[in-house]
């Protein structure tokens, strides 16, 4: 049997399917437990509902760009531990470094697909999953006492206003992460000429901003729900129309 | 008549949960590609692990330490344990925990806080599973079409949508916050390229100047 072959052979998908239920079980036990105790806290079930909602909605496209992970990664590894790598912890810029770095520690590499063994597949896969563990491990040794502390500390620094130094720290943060990927996208226009980053960028600052207006200024409330959706949806046909 | 909510004991049994299902999740996934390779009759390479986790962790293991330091207080004790199983943080759990919160009208470190981030961040692993699940099914039919060429700018350019889009939101809401970061980042990367690809490690640099800015605001009171 050749190397897709086995890569692809029906034990690995129903491995791969055992350890991905055991995860979904898992969502599904935070979930209930999580909306039985907001609604014996007294919040309101349409607030759960709709955030359910939104999250399911505000999940579906990012997770295609996933799937095309799983597509891309499956040209090498096969389709069962794609599969595994992108469905569980990591995330699609991690799993293709580690998966390289592991095939060429081995003398082999993810474009040169033929050159791989059942080996080099079990080892790779075995590096990707050891070298993005570290922060599960801390979840379980240092989760509690962290989380409560951290906790602790947004709480004493909330300010009489109700506006806290963690509220700010939390609009930093974001701000923080979107100055580097935005900052990163002027950048690579200016040293390298692609416009296309910068430009979906822009295009989709501008709707959101647009669908901020339709909800403040005309009241259209369902359209919070489907804003950053849309914005990312518009601006990434923008980019294929841009493109062409 | 029924008893009081108990915020402490629900902590408590997040916790546990979290603790167990992760210890067992992890278990599971690094015994894994020991039963694949048992299956398959192949061995793993110890050299090339140890060789490839080393050039893995130089990079990776100092991100995942900040990334629990940052993303904890975050997503809340629900949401972190869901988060570090599922993966995919940056991308997706962390926008769809705060889209969740600016919707639910919550503040972050509270009780009520923690549940729609457990919320956001269960649904939102549950949705990429189906969705990924649904596709490899379809995997084969599928694959034309989504690796068509006209389509793969709009897949290239997903995080320059989401992060123009939460800029539009986040950089509207402090200017004073917002200014010095991004400039900086142009700047650093105008001025050394290679740190164009290196986004993930600069991230750390520039939300921790973020958040510096929003310390010396908050503290004289300007924000």
């Amino acid at each position: 049997m050749d190397y897709f072959s086995q890569a692809n052979s029906t034990p690995l998908y129903l491995m791969v399917g055992v350890v991905l239920l055991f995860v979904v079980v898992s969502c599904v036990l935070f979930i209930r437990k999580s909306y039985l105790a907001g609604l014996r806290m007294g919040m309101d079930r349409k607030v759960l509902r709709t955030t359910i909602t939104a999250s399911a909605l505000f999940t579906v496209l990012p997770s295609v760009s996933i799937l095309l992970g799983v597509i891309a990664l499956s040209g090498s590894l096969g389709v069962p531990s794609s599969w595994l790598r992108l469905s569980v912890v990591g995330n699609l810029s991690y799993e293709a470094i580690a998966a390289e770095a592991a095939s060429q520690a081995m003398g082999s590499s993810l474009k040169d697909a033929a050159s791989l063994t059942t080996s080099n597949l079990v080892t790779i896969v075995l590096v990707m999953t050891t070298g993005i563990s570290w922060g599960i491990i801390a979840t379980i040794f240092f989760g509690k006492s962290y989380s409560r502390k951290s906790t602790q500390m947004l709480n004493k620094s909330k300010k009489s206003d109700g506006k806290s130094f963690a509220d700010w720290a939390m609009v930093a943060m974001f701000i923080g992460f979107c100055g580097t990927f935005v900052g990163s996208y002027v950048a690579e226009a200016v040293v390298f000429k692609h416009f296309l980053p910068i430009l979906t960028a822009l295009i989709a600052g501008v709707v959101m901003k647009g669908c901020e207006y339709l909800v403040k200024e005309k009241k259209i409330m369902w359209m919070e729900n489907f804003s950053l959706s849309l914005s990312m949806l518009i601006a990434m046909g923008a980019a294929v129309a841009l493109a062409l | 008549m029924s008893t009081p909510f108990d915020y402490e004991h629900y902590d408590n049994s997040i916790h546990r949960l979290g603790r167990i299902m992760n210890a067992i999740g992890i278990i599971a996934l690094l015994a894994l590609p020991f039963f694949f390779a048992a299956t398959l009759g192949a061995a793993v390479s110890w050299d090339g692990f140890l060789k490839g986790l080393l050039r893995v962790s130089i990079t990776y293991l100092p991100i995942c330490i900040v990334e629990f330091l940052i993303y904890v207080p975050i997503l809340g004790p629900g949401g972190s344990y869901l988060s570090f199983i599922t993966g995919n943080i940056l991308n997706m759990k962390l926008p769809c925990a705060y889209n969740a919160r600016e919707i639910a009208g919550t503040q972050a470190g509270t009780p009520e806080d923690s549940i729609i981030t457990t919320l956001a961040v269960g649904v939102s692993s549950l949705v990429t599973m189906l969705v990924i699940f649904i596709g490899v099914l379809a995997l084969i039919p599928l694959t034309p079409v989504l690796n068509n060429p006209t389509l793969r700018p709009a897949f290239d350019n997903l995080l320059p949508a989401l992060f123009g889009a939460l800029g539009a939101q986040y950089f509207f809401k402090s200017w004073k916050i917002s200014a010095i970061p991004l400039l900086l980042m142009i700047v650093l990367s105008i001025a050394i390229p290679a740190l164009i690809a290196q986004t993930t490690i600069l991230m750390i640099l520039i939300g921790g100047v973020a958040i510096g800015i929003t310390y010396f605001f908050h503290k004289k009171g300007a924000l």
